[in-house]
C-alpha cells in the first residue's frame, strides 16, 4: 500500500529534494505517516512524478540522517520517529479552537490573505522571527 | 533500492579533441568532456550547436573527422558497443507498414537476448495505441511513444534521445518521461536527453552538458555547476562591470536603467551591496547561452579519463 503521494513543483524555486523532505515532515506531523510504515520506493516515485530518481534518494538520506526514516537493506525505507503532538490531531482541543477563531475571522471579513497574514504575525511573536528552515541557503557580504 | 543510481567510476561516453563535419560545416570542434554511467544528462545547446551531430557519432551512425570518442568503454558503433546503445533520432525513422505489434517484434528479432516485450508494450499502452495501428496512420506524437517503446524495449545501457518530447501532449509527455525515470532507477540506465525545453529538463536530469558553437561551454553535475554560480543583482550606474567583480569569473553582465544583473562564478566572498542567489538550471543556463564568450568549465567528474596514449587521434 502506498502511504504517501509526492507533488512537486518544478516552479517553486524549493530544490525538489527538499519538497520531498519537507513533505515526509508534513506527513510525520499530520500522523499521515506513523513509525513502521514503508516510503515508497526511488522507482514509484519516479514513475508518478517523473523526477530524477537520484532526487529522491537524496532526500531519503537527508531524512535518516536527520533520524526520521532509516533505510533497511533489501526492504526498503521506513519510518522510524513521528513528528506527531498529540496537540496538533484533527480532534484536539486546540485544533477546534483554532478552526472556531478561523470561522469568526472570516465572519468578520476577513478574507485567506489578511487570516495568513495576521496568523503570520501572531506565529512570529510567540514563536520569534524564525523562517523555515532552508537548506538552500543565499549568502553575501554587504 | 538504496543506492544511488549513478555509478561514479564507469565511464558512459567521453570525448577527446572531438571534430565533426556537417554539410561542409564544423559541427564539433574539439569537444572534451565525459558522462558518467547512471546519470540523466541534459544535452543543451542552441539550435545548430551540434547536438544532433554529437548523438549520431555516439550512435555508430556518423563518423567524426578528428579526435576521440569513446562510448561505454569501447568504439562507437563496435560490435560489442552497438547492442548496448539506443538511439531515438529526432525525426524518429520507422517503418510507416509495420502495425506497432510488428515494429516490435522486428525489436525483438533485432535484439536477442535483449529484448523485454512487457517493457516495450507498457510504453505503447502508456501511449493509449492499439497494437494493430499502422505506423504510417500516427501522429508525431505516438510515433514518438512507438520509437520509444522499441528503444526501452533494447534495455540499452546508454540511451541517446534527440528532442524526445517535443511533440507529445502534456499527459503522454509526462507518462514517458515517467517511464523513463522509472528505468533509469531500476536499472541504472544512462540516459542523454538533447532538448530545447529548459524547464523540461529541471528535476529530472543530474547532469549537463551545454555545448555552442561545437564547443562543451559547461559539463558536470547539476548540482555542482548551479552551486558554484551566483546571480548578483543590484543598484549600479556606472559604465563596464563593478570593480569589485574583478576577482570573480563574470559569465554574463546586463544592466538595465539602473539595474544591474549578473552571473558570475565567485572565486571568494562577493563585496559590496548585492542581492546574490543561487541561479535555477533555467537561469545558469539561459546566462550561458546568452554570453557564448564566457570561460567553460568542466566539473572534475566531466574531466576525460581515457588512458593518456589514446589521446591523440
Amino acid at each position: 500500500m502506498r502511504v504517501v503521494e509526492f507533488r512537486i513543483d518544478r516552479r517553486s524555486g524549493v530544490a525538489t529534494y527538499l519538497q520531498i523532505v519537507h513533505q515526509v515532515e508534513q506527513a510525520l506531523r499530520l500522523g499521515l505517516l506513523a513509525p513502521g510504515d514503508k516510503l515508497p520506493t526511488a522507482k514509484e516515485v519516479v514513475a508518478a512524478t517523473a523526477i530524477n530518481p537520484n532526487t529522491v534518494l537524496k532526500a531519503y538520506r537527508e531524512l535518516d540522517r536527520a533520524g526520521l526514516v532509516e533505510a533497511r537493506p533489501g526492504l526498503g525505507t521506513f519510518v522510524r520517529k513521528s513528528l506527531a503532538r498529540p496537540g496538533a490531531a484533527a480532534d484536539s482541543p486546540l485544533r477546534a479552537e483554532l478552526a472556531d477563531w478561523m470561522t469568526r475571522a472570516r465572519a468578520a471579513g476577513l478574507d485567506r490573505e489578511d487570516v495568513a497574514a495576521l496568523a503570520a504575525a501572531v506565529l512570529a511573536e510567540a514563536f520569534g522571527d524564525h523562517a523555515p528552515a532552508d537548506h538552500h541557503a543565499t549568502e553575501g557580504t554587504a | 533500492m538504496n543506492e544511488l543510481t549513478f555509478l561514479p567510476d564507469r565511464t558512459a561516453l567521453e570525448a577527446v579533441g572531438l571534430r565533426a563535419r556537417h554539410r561542409r560545416r564544423e559541427a564539433l570542434r574539439a569537444c572534451t568532456f565525459r558522462v558518467p554511467a547512471g546519470r540523466v544528462c541534459a544535452l543543451v545547446g542552441p539550435n545548430g550547436a551540434g547536438k544532433s551531430t554529437l548523438l549520431a557519432l555516439a550512435a555508430g551512425l556518423r563518423r567524426s573527422s578528428g579526435g576521440r570518442l569513446r562510448v561505454l568503454g569501447g568504439a562507437p558503433g563496435d560490435p560489442a558497443v552497438r547492442p548496448r546503445v539506443a538511439y531515438v533520432a529526432q525525426d524518429k525513422p520507422l517503418y510507416p507498414h509495420f502495425t506497432i505489434a510488428e515494429t516490435l517484434r522486428m525489436g525483438a528479432a533485432l535484439n536477442p537476448g535483449r529484448w523485454d516485450q512487457a517493457v516495450a508494450e507498457r510504453l505503447v499502452r502508456q501511449g493509449d495505441l492499439s497494437p494493430h495501428a499502422r505506423v504510417g496512420s500516427l501522429s508525431g506524437g505516438q510515433r514518438t511513444c512507438v520509437a520509444l517503446a522499441l528503444a526501452f524495449g533494447k534495455r540499452p545501457e546508454l540511451l541517446l534521445l534527440d528532442e524526445p518530447m517535443s511533440d507529445l501532449d502534456p499527459l503522454v509527455r509526462h507518462g514517458m518521461m515517467a517511464a523513463l525515470m522509472a528505468e533509469a532507477a531500476e536499472r541504472a540506465t544512462t540516459v542523454v536527453i538533447a532538448s530545447h525545453i529548459l524547464s523540461e529538463l529541471e528535476g529530472v536530469c543530474d547532469y549537463l552538458l551545454l555545448i555552442a558553437d561545437g564547443r562543451v561551454r559547461l559539463a558536470g553535475e547539476v548540482e555542482d555547476l548551479i552551486s558554484v554560480h551566483r546571480l548578483v543583482v543590484g543598484r549600479y550606474e556606472d559604465v563596464g562591470t563593478p570593480r569589485e567583480f574583478a576577482a570573480h569569473t563574470i559569465v554574463e553582465a546586463r544592466t538595465t536603467g539602473r539595474q544591474l544583473t549578473a552571473l558570475i562564478r565567485p572565486e571568494g566572498p562577493i563585496s559590496g551591496t548585492w542581492e546574490i542567489t543561487e541561479p535555477s538550471l533555467e537561469e545558469l543556463l539561459l546566462g550561458h547561452l546568452r554570453a557564448p564568450g564566457a570561460p567553460a568549465l568542466l566539473a572534475p567528474s566531466a574531466e576525460p579519463r581515457m588512458p593518456a596514449s589514446r589521446w591523440a587521434a
